[in-house]
């Protein structure tokens, strides 16, 4: 084939591009995978009952407020890494804001506490069923993000799988805190960030072999 | 070798909104950035002329068919060369070149006997679009090839009009999906 027929080719009936399109697509997907994620945890579990006090109330935003600004954050990154040459246009800094201030907080938190509450405030009653759900919840919106960001182009395949597994993390983390009745800001840190984590490194393995074009 | 960042950015957006005259001016100049690119990159690890022109033509398509992941607000030409470098490298790494492979002495030689008019890949396209599924063939051929309008090819194929259109974007994505597999053997 010449180069000049496919110019030739391509150039014929061009038709008109939507400038917000990856925008548009990454937003969508995040948002169906919220869904999606949501309507998992209280089908499987139940919004969490014992929603009466005002301490619980604290929590479940806090735990929201951590996931979602998570969300949010990671997802704008991905609009850049999405397309050619965006790593040269991210930090890692906005990534890992968030979880270096819910570890400080929880820091601070046992640094209050006297240690013999330590083992609860960590381990919590749920930590297992935590540890489960996040990774399992996080396939379906992981797998919505994967298939947006295919059509786009990615030049860092690495990186941008890792967001993505990210993003897919803390969705369902998102989803999990309807339900997680472990009110405690340690708990939170090491059992959302550290599912999180587990996320985005299979998202770090699985990137270049899904995101390829 | 390449225009003026601004002339390019230019033939850029009006394609994005579909001027057909300016796209192809874009994917002209940029047809004779990337041969100049790849005929340097790979002659120094002593590769051919028409392993260049295979993957010059593979980033046209890629430019065509990822053009939406280009951001108005940012220049045009780091975009362009970060998709020409990752294709780059991509080769490479697909076909196992050692950078040892060819003395890098060799590599002016190589250049120098380049016919600078052979620009033609070994992607056959009737062959590719064969691979295609009848509909998405038949509108890629129409549009695409006969240059007839998305409202004749819908009528004359019995599609509707978007049907044509998703089966074009459809089709030239699959065609860069085949020729990206076929440089794999």
């Amino acid at each position: 084939m010449k180069t000049d027929d496919l110019i030739a080719m391509l150039g014929t009936n061009v038709e008109p591009v939507n400038r917000k399109y990856v925008l548009r697509a990454i937003g969508t997907a995040i948002a169906v995978g919220t869904l999606v994620a949501a309507a998992a945890i209280l089908l499987a579990f139940g919004f969490r009952a014992d929603l009466t006090t005002t301490r619980a109330f604290i929590f479940l935003f806090s735990k929201l407020a951590f996931t979602i600004v998570t969300v949010v954050l990671t997802a704008i990154m991905l609009t850049r890494l999405a397309r050619p040459g965006g790593e040269r246009k991210i930090s890692i800094v906005w990534v890992a804001l968030p979880f270096a201030a819910i570890m400080l907080l929880a820091a601070v938190n046992l640094a209050f506490a006297p240690s013999a509450h330590w083992e609860r405030m960590i381990v919590g009653d749920q930590w297992l069923e935590c540890l489960l759900s996040i990774p399992i919840i996080a396939i379906v919106p992981f797998a919505l993000i994967i298939w947006a960001v295919r059509r786009m182009a990615p030049t860092d395949l690495r990186r941008t799988g890792a967001l993505v597994g990210l993003i897919a993390g803390s969705v369902s983390a998102t989803a999990y805190a309807l339900h997680c009745a472990d009110d405690s800001l340690p708990f939170v840190a090491l059992w959302y960030g550290g599912t999180i984590l587990l996320c985005t490194l299979a998202g770090t393995i699985l990137g270049p072999r899904l995101l390829r074009w | 070798m390449l225009a003026p960042e601004a002339e390019l950015k230019n033939l850029m957006l009006a394609g994005l909104d579909g001027d057909a005259a300016a796209h192809r001016s874009l994917l002209k100049y940029l047809s004779d950035y990337l041969r100049a690119y790849y005929r340097r990159q790979l002659g120094r690890v002593g590769r051919s002329a028409t392993d260049a022109e295979d993957l010059v033509q593979e980033v046209l398509l890629a430019i065509h068919t990822r053009r939406h992941t280009y951001d108005p607000v940012e220049p045009l030409t780091p975009w362009v060369h970060a998709i020409a470098r990752y294709k780059l490298i991509d080769h490479l790494r697909r076909t196992r070149t050692s950078l040892r492979d060819v003395p890098i002495d060799e590599a002016p030689d190589l250049i120098a006997q380049e016919d600078q008019d052979s620009t033609e890949s070994t992607h056959d396209l009737g062959k590719l679009l064969g691979q295609l599924p009848e509909k998405t063939r038949r509108a890629i051929e129409c549009v695409k090839l006969e240059g007839l309008s998305v409202a004749e090819t819908a009528s004359r194929c019995g599609l509707s009009e978007s049907n044509v259109k998703v089966s074009v974007h459809r089709g030239l994505r699959a065609l860069a999906a085949a020729i990206a597999r076929e440089r794999e053997r």
